[in-house]
């Protein structure tokens, strides 16, 4: 109780005072946790209409979902087509990234928003445009035709990330590894890579999330055997609520907050 | 001016030029890949706008949006959407944003999870998440009704009510991340100093920390505002062909009519109203501030 | 315990007629200076003055606009900074954090691929060089400010570079921290005999390390000289107030001799030219007479305004009849052994006509 009259900023505000900001901050939190965390155990519900809590408890959404020829394909592709994108993202958008920090050319600023312009223009527009280029082309529905389009999505993201650490990153020690012998290269290789690492990787992940998440580019670029996991999704959602698809959410939850929570943690562990 | 009084002047010079272009050279297999994959189709299709049902140049695609009212009614959802999600997420955001940036690092590390987390989860399961929290026997309405709120299940989807709910939960992130960066960046010294100087809890937010607070909002509001009038997801979901924005109607005009024409236009329609927003707003607001402050969490 | 023999570790730098410049800005000013093998020589001037940038381009960071620099006979001025062969000491380390110190000091040797384990032993000697023999294992941020210099050190010296450029290196340690240090790198330096090129904006430290002191401001050399040299005699205004205390006094030299007031001022060598110059007045220098002077003094008569007490020392401000400002330094004692004349008191103050110089009037472009 004492708490409550001590003071809670420079002002000697109370926390009493105050009560009404943290009820407020605190139901806003929920509200933005609530629906996913409460996906996960509806999707066990036994009955057609996903009940929270559940009254009965089963897996038959999920043995439906992993039995299902179509979605286990979807789901394939998926994972394929995101792990092709952060192999060609991540490493484009460190380059780049790089290539701005070191270069100190007044155009740099100039590339830096063209490289940040896929996240700035609506994806709508990319996806229609890629589209009717690939169908000339004839690279529609194909893996490689998606894996090149998320990519430019991707690129952003990478490009900001690791530009950001580059920018807390203490240039001097490029300097000293070349004159101690190391060329450019090395000196980036040996002694900048290890230490920004960590952002490389965070960009890696968002990479493949992205791709992984991403639904309006696969409606139009992906489809039939290539078809994605999130476009199989939207489709279904628009015809019916299909309870499979709470199964579906909750394996991409677990894995995607997984995966981040794992990114995480080892970046808490070099810091110490 | 001869060669001694400058030695080595033009090797020099040259080698400096040679090593500029190989660092800007890293830059360009991602520059190659965006100019193919999204300037040259979006280029193509801002040629597309111009040509008309017989194949020669026309501006009836831009005609039509001008004549058909239907057009207008999509400009107006869209712009009211947006504007919408933008003011709301703005007034819980900023709350939210205050406490978190008042409390001790690791504490707000640790609530930072409750924002993130939404964050990083796809985009379909949460639009998903909220068709199921919202439909007439969904969870939403059966506490609703137990805790006395209302009588009757309230229809909280497949209308406007449900697209803000869900378009407000996705950006919420998107606002709360660049406002949260620059309260932790303003000084206390200066709240201390309003204090010191006899101004009273309130006086001290709104004429010192809140004016200081206002690029980060900005920034914030800006992503918000720019990310909605493009967005196809959750309004195609939660909106129940009852809410039809720009880009919902662009993909219908391909999937459904095959008009390519009518499409591009309203792409075109679409991507000089973004870059007139981002334009406006980079007057007012630093372009480094939006794309560096979104990331400060990560 | 020699690591390398001096005939080996050492290479003269001459650098001619060096430029860089950065839009309409002068940061280095066709430059010439020659740098003797095994010599150690500072680069002092304010900030901005050129003297970083000159280090960076003998390092290979900055590329000038035009100029020659040779090691020895080996024109370097187009060679990529991994050629060259120096050994680099930055302002803040720049120790890898992500290596320990044997990994530190050994990664010059690893990209000249040494083998293993005489790469242990060449780490070692190198600890042992700057005392910290044994602290291979610890981790960087294990280290206090002290040794991660020195760390900074021996990773610079252990693959015996015949060159050694350092940039303010001690300007991040406390008082007492640096003082020690500089006397320790005057030690390493006359033990492993490499040309040293040491850059800082401290002229006491200069004063302390080098062989000759390079003077630079406004990206142009003012002065080369040994320290007594460029305090005693300082080619210039600007040189002698950067370096030491100094008041002056105007005077105009004519017909061989030069003149205040009517009398003559004995200075150390005779006068040059004609016109306006300026007598350079050490504070430490000027001697309080009391009673009759000795023979052959310049001797100055003025007032004290103001005594200011600063522990060792005291400073006396005094006034001239003509109006000109003197400061005097004195050291501080007891009343028995000295008096410390009061403001407002007649003072006569003595200075040798050895310890007497004279530099132009302007504040040399």
């Amino acid at each position: 109780m004492n708490w409550l009259n001590q003071s809670a900023s420079e002002t000697q505000i109370t926390h009493k005072r105050r009560l009404w900001l943290y009820a407020f901050a605190v139901a806003v939190m929920l509200f933005l946790l609530a629906p996913t965390v409460i996906v996960m155990p509806m999707s066990f519900s036994q009955s057609q209409y996903l009940e929270f809590p559940p009254r009965e408890w089963s897996l038959r959404w999920y043995e439906h979902y992993f039995s299902s020829p179509a979605w286990m394909l979807a789901t394939a592709t998926s994972l394929k087509a995101g792990f092709l994108t952060m192999l060609v993202a991540t490493p484009l958008g460190t380059m780049a990234a790089y290539g701005l920090y070191a270069s100190s050319m007044r155009a740099a600023g100039t590339i830096f928003l063209i490289l940040v312009t896929p996240i700035i223009v609506p994806v709508i527009l990319v996806a229609i445009g890629v589209f009717y280029v690939y169908a000339k082309i004839g690279m529609v529905n194909t893996l490689s035709g998606l894996v090149l389009a998320h990519s430019i999505l991707a690129i952003p993201l990478v490009v900001v990330i690791v530009s950001s650490a580059l920018k807390s990153f203490d240039l001097n020690q490029e300097m000293v590894a070349r004159s101690l012998g190391a060329n450019r290269f090395k000196a980036f290789a040996l002694v900048t890579l290890p230490q920004i690492k960590f952002s490389v990787i965070t960009g890696a992940l968002f990479s493949f999330l992205t791709s992984f998440d991403e639904v309006i580019i696969a409606m139009f670029v992906s489809g039939a055997q290539n078809s994605t996991l999130t476009r199989n999704m939207f489709n279904a959602l628009r015809d019916q609520i299909d309870p499979t698809i709470a199964s579906i959410s909750t394996v991409m939850i677990v894995v995607s907050s997984a995966l981040l929570a794992a990114t995480q943690l080892m970046g808490r562990g070099r810091k110490s | 001016m001869s060669a001694a009084a400058k030695p080595h002047a033009r090797e020099l010079k040259s080698d400096a030029r040679r090593e500029r272009l190989a660092l800007l050279g890293l830059c360009s297999p991602a520059l190659a890949l965006i100019l193919v994959i999204m300037v040259i189709p979006v280029g193509w299709l801002f040629w597309l706008s111009f040509i008309g049902e017989s194949g020669d140049f026309s501006l009836e695609n831009y005609a039509r949006m001008i004549d058909n009212k239907s057009y207008f009614r999509i400009f107006r959802t869209t712009f009211e959407v947006s504007v919408l999600t933008t003011a709301i997420c703005v007034l819980i955001g900023y709350p939210l944003a205050y406490f978190l940036a008042h409390l001790p690092q690791r504490m707000a590390n640790l609530c930072m999870i409750a924002v993130l987390l939404p964050f990083w989860t796809s985009l379909l399961v949460r639009t998903y998440a909220w068709l199921v929290l919202l439909q007439r026997k969904g969870l939403v309405n059966d506490w609703a009704i137990g805790l006395g709120l209302w009588d009757e299940p309230l229809k909280l989807v497949h209308n406007l009510s449900g697209t803000l709910i869900g378009m407000v939960h996705i950006m919420l992130p998107f606002l709360v991340l660049p406002v949260y960066g620059s309260m932790r960046a303003i000084d206390r010294d200066y709240v201390k100093a309003a204090a010191n100087l006899g101004a009273t809890p309130t006086q001290a937010f709104w004429q010192v920390f809140a004016p200081l607070s206002l690029p980060g909002v900005l920034a914030g509001s800006l992503i918000v505002f720019v990310l909605c009038l493009g967005f196809f997801v959750t309004p195609a979901v939660l909106g129940g062909g009852k809410v039809v924005m720009v880009s919902m109607q662009i993909a219908n005009n391909i999937e459904l009519f095959f008009n390519w024409g009518a499409a591009s236009a309203l792409g075109v329609v679409l991507l000089a109203a973004t870059f007139a927003v981002l334009y406006a707003a980079s007057r007012i607001v630093k372009f480094d501030q939006i794309i560096g402050g979104g990331h400060g969490g990560s | 315990m020699n690591d390398a023999t001096p005939a080996k570790a050492a290479l003269p730098i001459s650098i001619s007629r060096l430029t860089k410049t950065y839009g309409k800005v002068f940061a280095l000013d066709h430059v010439d200076l020659d740098i003797e093998s095994g010599e150690f020589l500072t680069l002092l001037g304010p900030s901005g003055s050129g003297k970083t940038t000159l280090l960076m381009v003998l390092a290979g960071f900055t590329r000038p606009d035009h100029g020659s620099v040779r090691f020895g006979d080996a024109e370097i001025i187009r060679s990529p900074p991994h050629k060259r062969n120096v050994g680099m000491v930055f302002q803040n380390y720049a120790l890898f954090p992500h290596m320990n110190v044997a990994a530190n000091v050994g990664f010059p040797l690893k990209l000249r691929k040494v083998a293993k384990p005489e790469i242990e032993a060449r780490v070692e000697r190198a600890l042992e060089t700057v005392q910290l023999g044994g602290f291979g294992g610890r981790g960087i941020d294990q280290l206090s400010g002290g040794q991660r210099q020195r760390v900074a050190l021996a990773r610079a010296i252990v693959f015996e570079p015949r060159i050694l450029l350092m940039d303010e290196p001690l300007s991040a340690l406390d008082k007492k921290l640096r003082e020690h240090m500089q006397i320790e790198l005057r030690h390493l330096h006359e033990k492993l005999g490499m040309t040293t090129v040491y850059v800082t904006h401290d002229q006491r430290e200069a004063l302390t390390m080098s062989d000759r002191i390079a003077v630079i401001n406004h990206g142009r050399l003012m002065q080369l000289g040994a320290p007594k040299t460029i305090y005693e005699r300082p080619a210039n205004r600007f040189i002698a107030d950067f370096i030491g205390e100094s008041t002056f006094l105007p005077v105009e030299v004519t017909a061989g001799k030069a003149m205040l007031e009517g009398r003559e001022i004995r200075t150390a060598s005779p006068p040059e030219g004609e016109g306006r110059r300026l007598v350079l007045l050490r504070p430490e220098r000027l001697h309080i007479l009391a009673g009759k002077a000795p023979a052959g003094l310049n001797v100055f008569a003025a007032t004290v305004r103001d005594v200011v007490y600063q522990g060792d020392s005291f400073l006396m401000y005094a006034v001239m009849a003509g109006g000109q400002e003197i400061a005097v330094r004195g050291l501080t004692r007891s009343a028995r052994l000295s008096t410390v004349p009061a403001p407002g008191a007649r003072v006569k103050l003595g200075l040798d006509p050895d310890e007497t110089a004279l530099i132009p009037d302007d504040e040399a472009r």
